[in-house]
């Protein structure tokens, strides 16, 4: 385990800006188009993920040495489910009105690309605390992220903030909300202006000879003959190195 | 009403008016990332109905006769992604073995389909609207085609798309996002049909 105060800093402020999950490193899409109806909505999700992500990645750092490496995605999938399966029962007993907004995207935390892809890369490869940083790092990375999805379209779709309606002096003025917002296309709409919006940053960036975090989301590669370590199966190769994978897809 | 039109209500309302990826957001990840040729995009979605129906008959009849009798009811999300992760994997070995044209066309598609969160959104969907086995594996088989369908419409407009001149920041995802976002709003149009 690492002992420099340095790296055990390093992967919480990592996940929250420089590798934000959702804006730089696109993964864990579905929840985050589905859920984000309101602010709040999005706000439940990303905690209860963030729950999720640092509870397996501290289980799965403390027994990546007992875990055979043949096995190991496996065994991962268990550990994340069974937290999964804990935290669900927990939002049914005492969160009943979040639990039904979310509905059927609390099982599927267990397929979120983010948990497995970071089980994979750090907290199989890290020590626990390193590891219980960086699941909470990533999460809240993820919550803010959802947050402000969910912040736009509530505030476009639905004339209110974070279940604060402001629609009664905007009608009055003859102003009706977007409602396509709250519904499914407006969710393809916002991401696709953030991502544009993140392109632009980027270009700026690199056009002033400064280095750039973020990914190139104009990938253009179609993923069945791709192995692009930060994208759909980033878990099956998190550095590009492993070469036995980019052939087989 | 008969066995037949419940049936055809399920499978329509699965495919088009609910549309696994337009409108309940399942399965993003392959639908964004392999719909750039028709011809990949359409492996992919055969991959996906195979894989779809096969997991709804498993986890259908797994619910039906292990975890509900005992009351093990809390542990479906556990077993059903580990099921579908063996199906996978056992689906893979099959092809190879026994249909090797198969495994040619579907093979590459297969390592994807595990943490598609489709397999396990539409396993544990059949549980929530307590269908009994041969609903649950039309309504995979429908819920599955519906994945097909969006998702070779969208790798047709992709593959027409590279002709067109567009801005430099919508170029690549944010593109096929507003893609995706109309393709939705046609969607909505089926809404009216049940």
């Amino acid at each position: 385990m690492d002992n420099t105060k340095d790296k055990k800093t390093n992967p919480f402020i990592n996940g929250i800006i420089k590798e934000n999950p959702t804006f730089v490193l696109m993964l864990g899409m579905c929840p985050t188009l589905a859920v984000t109806t309101s602010a709040i909505n999005g706000l439940g999700m990303g905690l209860t993920t963030t729950v999720v992500l640092t509870l397996s990645n501290i289980i799965i750092s403390a027994l990546r040495k007992v875990i055979p490496d043949k096995v190991r995605i496996p065994a991962f999938i268990v550990i994340i489910a069974s937290f999964v399966t804990i935290v669900g029962q927990f939002l049914e007993a005492y969160l009943p009105a979040l639990n039904s907004a979310l509905g059927m995207f609390i099982p599927l935390i267990v397929v979120n690309c983010i948990i497995l892809g970071r089980a994979e890369a750090f907290a199989s490869k890290n020590g626990v605390f390193a590891s219980a940083l960086d699941g909470l790092g990533m999460g809240l990375g993820f919550s803010l992220a959802l947050t402000l999805i969910g912040c736009v379209r509530e505030v476009l779709g639905s004339f209110s903030i974070f279940g604060i309606s402001f629609k009664a002096p905007l009608e009055a003025a003859g102003l009706s909300p977007i409602a396509i917002f709250v519904m499914a296309p407006g969710a393809f709409f916002v991401l696709a202006a953030i991502i544009a919006v993140m392109s632009v940053i980027r270009d700026k960036q690199l056009a002033a000879g400064k280095q750039t975090k973020i990914k190139d989301v104009r990938c253009d590669e179609d993923c069945a003959g791709c192995s692009d370590s930060s994208c759909v199966h980033r878990f099956y190769d998190p550095d590009g190195k492993d070469t036995a994978v980019g052939k087989k897809l | 009403m008969s066995t037949i039109s419940e049936l055809l209500i399920i499978s329509i309302g699965s495919a088009f008016v609910s549309n696994v990826v337009l409108s309940q957001f399942y399965g993003l990840c392959p639908f964004l990332g392999v719909s750039k040729q028709l011809k990949t995009a359409g492996g992919m979605g055969a991959a996906v109905i195979f894989v779809i129906t096969l997991a709804s008959l498993v986890s259908a009849l797994i619910y039906r006769f292990l975890l509900d009798p005992f009351g093990l009811d809390y542990l479906k999300t556990i077993v059903f992604i580990l099921v579908i992760a063996a199906l996978v994997q056992f689906v893979e070995m099959f092809l190879k073995r026994f249909v090797p044209s198969l495994y040619k066309a579907l093979g590459v598609y297969l390592p994807l389909i595990t943490t598609n969160c489709a397999v396990l959104g539409t396993a544990l969907t059949n549980v929530q609207k307590e269908y009994s086995v041969l609903y649950s594996v039309v309504n995979g088989f429908a819920t599955a085609v519906g994945f097909a369908i969006s998702i070779c419409i969208l790798a047709g407009i992709r593959e027409k798309m590279r002709y067109n001149n567009i801005p430099k920041a919508f170029q690549g995802m944010p593109i096929v996002l507003v893609t995706a976002g109309l393709m939705a709003i046609a969607f909505c149009g089926f809404s009216g049909l049940l």
